[in-house]
């Protein structure tokens, strides 16, 4: 660092030092965010082209592009790649690894280093994945069900489960730091309850990681062992399938909720930035995220009520899963009322929060239309339920995390991306997404099964409608990756607090100094006081910057860039 | 962190312990408790004592080995819910395997 004390370019955590090695060894939390966010990427067009080439072979009822081996192949890429690689790590590995420091007023992470290893496992676990994909794939889906992934299958399941077993370790040491960080790190006056909701969200998220993925581990282990010749799911050797199908949902049910509660804290903050208004019900809010971490490890079995689980187990399975939909409702209708009466602000993140707010509901409706045991032994394994868990998973964990990352884009990049483009993007996306898999639904109560490249003539006509939709939906995704990578050399330049917004990692610098602050903050209001920042501005439209008063003391002084 | 200097005599009396635990493991395994009790079903009492004995000799590693006992509350909150996590794991999976044959 060069000693320039007139200059008024002090250096931030990106200009610091730009060597390849200080990039690979950096242990500063907003770097290795970065790191995450290219490498996340980098699998979310893997397992984006393998849904283009479904789509496509979806288009004609026969086998056009691919046989049925490639078939069963693509979708297992489809859903280890994006849902080990990209969703499960997206929101908390970019944005939470980026804002949790910030947010509290901390200078990193609890432990630096195990950030950094996180990043480590995750891209070894990816490499492993993507020689599995090379040397052949496998082609059990991404359940690994047993004794077909354990016994049966001659595709590359070994190394495509050492892979995910490995990226399980990234996932429990990002839970491990946050926890850690989120007791022990918070600024002077940083109490519990003024914690953002987007802290609150991501603790619920790390608790399910750390107690769940472990359980992954040891059943994807348990699969590598069987297929070493050690009976423990195949009933020849003595085994019971459905035991890892219990192992397995025992992390993957909960992990539904590793990948969408990241997103409810994601839209706590746009949905009160641009209403201009306090969170309705913050302490709801906030124990609703704890509550479906703990509910959300009751439910598993309602993945398994055609299994040959015992019809009593899935009673109850059903029952609590109809209960989860309470803290899930709450927090839907919170935003609902945080909205209600705001000045609200059409931006690009709050277009996409409004989408998710939608998008979402509709998702976890029809989720309760499968934890009805009757509908769901109709519609199990259809498209139906593909088109539910896409409504969650896309419609909701994908929107929020592209409204996340262009709300705090300013302050990651210390650049403003283009509105236009990015507004006309965000209705592509959601056009594309609601054409893509809203016929899913009707296709599947028609009773069309997931898991097929072939399909009756009379299902053609839905399936056409949903492949146009993911052509739209494809390239509405790449909308964002191009204006995001222009505006990065070509973009305006981002004041310290471009929205005017009240949470702390507004009142650093865009983008922040390596060590987050320049004097440790000392908080004395929650991240929502919007009701004091907005008082003078006159709405509608933007509001007056100049009015937005610092709710901190002793924070370092904002300076617009030049 | 609060290092707290735990003396060596204590770790080798909890070594002891679990030993002579693992000695009483492999002597119970050698009882049949089905031909001793005149009732029927008293082949589970092998399971419930060799378990209980398993979950003394964890509870030993977790308290002193692992510093448990000498650590903060928050510390006991997150070690209890790592066992009460187990607990829904089995709880749960087993509520399938001993009701699957009441419907038949």
């Amino acid at each position: 660092m060069s000693l320039a004390p007139l200059s008024l370019h002090k250096p931030n955590y990106l200009s610091v030092s730009n060597t390849l090695r200080s990039w690979l060894l950096t242990t500063d939390h907003k770097r290795i965010a970065i790191l995450f966010l290219i490498s996340i990427t980098f699998f979310f067009f893997i397992g984006g082209f393998a849904a283009v080439l479904m789509r496509l072979e979806l288009m004609t009822p026969h086998a056009d592009v691919v046989d049925k081996e490639a078939y069963n192949r693509l979708f297992t890429i489809h859903g280890v790649v994006l849902i080990f690689f990209f969703l499960v790590p997206s929101i908390p590995g970019v944005l939470g690894n980026f804002l949790i420091p910030i947010m509290i007023g901390a200078r990193d992470m609890a432990f630096p280093r195990l950030n950094l290893a996180s990043w480590y496992l995750y891209l070894i676990g990816g490499i492993i994945v993507l020689t599995s994909i090379l040397i052949g794939g496998a082609d059990t889906g991404w359940t690994f069900y047993t004794p077909y992934s354990s016994v049966y299958s001659n595709s590359a399941v070994f190394t495509m489960a050492v892979g995910v077993f490995v990226a399980g370790f990234s996932s429990i040491l990002t839970g491990l730091n946050f926890i850690v960080t989120t007791h022990t790190m918070r600024a002077p006056g940083m109490t519990w309850f003024r914690l953002p909701l987007f802290i609150w969200s991501h603790y619920a998220t790390a608790l399910i990681m750390i107690l769940g993925t472990p359980v992954l581990a040891i059943a994807v282990l348990m699969v590598a062992v069987e297929r070493m010749g050690v009976g423990i799911f195949d009933p020849a050797l003595g085994g019971d399938p459905i035991l890892f199908q219990h192992l397995f949902w025992f992390y993957s049910h909960p992990a539904v909720y590793i990948m969408v509660l990241p997103a409810f804290g994601v839209i706590s903050e746009l949905v009160t930035c641009f209403s201009r208004k306090r969170i309705f019900g913050y302490t709801f809010v906030a124990a609703a995220s704890l509550a479906i971490a703990v509910l959300g490890f009751l439910v598993w079995g309602h993945h398994m009520f055609v299994s040959g689980q015992s019809a009593y187990a899935s009673m109850v399975f059903s029952i609590i899963s109809f209960t989860i939909a309470v803290p899930s409702g709450i927090k839907v209708l919170n935003w609902t009322a945080t909205i209600y009466k705001g000045r609200v602000w059409l931006t690009t993140p709050m277009l996409y929060a409004f989408g998710f707010i939608g998008l979402f509901t509709i998702g976890g409706v029809t989720g309760l239309f499968l934890a009805a045991m009757a509908i769901d032994v109709h519609v199990h394994d259809t498209y139906f339920v593909i088109a539910h868990f896409h409504y969650i998973m896309v419609g909701g964990t994908v929107m929020a995390y592209l409204g996340g990352i262009h709300f705090w884009w300013p302050k990651m990049t210390g650049r403003m991306y283009p509105e236009g483009w990015a507004v006309f993007s965000a209705i592509l996306i959601f056009v594309g997404f609601n054409l893509t898999f809203f016929p899913q639904f009707l296709v599947g109560y028609l009773g069309m099964p997931r898991r097929y490249h072939i399909y009756p003539e009379e299902y053609q006509a839905l399936n056409i409608l949903s492949t146009a939709g993911a052509s739209i939906l494809g390239i509405g995704y790449l909308f964002p990756f191009t204006y995001l990578l222009w505006s990065l050399r070509r973009g305006p330049r981002a004041e310290s607090n471009p929205w005017d917004a009240a949470g702390l990692e507004w009142q650093t610098t865009s983008p922040p100094p390596t060590f987050n602050f320049e004097k440790t903050p000392i908080v004395t209001q929650e991240a929502y006081a919007y009701e004091l920042v907005s008082q003078e501005d006159d709405l509608p439209g933007r509001p007056n910057p100049t009015e937005g008063e610092i709710p901190v003391l002793d924070a370092p002084p904002q300076e617009d860039q030049p | 962190m609060s290092a707290h200097v735990v003396p060596i005599r204590v770790y080798m009396r909890v070594f002891a312990a679990l030993m002579v635990l693992f000695v009483l493991t492999v002597a119970i395994a050698f009882v049949d408790f089905q031909h001793l009790l005149p009732f029927t079903g008293a082949a589970i009492i092998n399971d419930i004592v060799a378990l209980l004995i398993a979950f003394s000799k964890a509870a030993l590693v977790i308290l002193f080995f692992m510093h448990v006992r000498y650590s903060s509350r928050l510390t006991w909150l997150f070690a209890i819910a790592g066992a009460v996590w187990l607990a829904i794991l089995l709880a749960l999976t087993l509520s399938d395997y001993f009701t699957r044959h009441w419907l038949t």
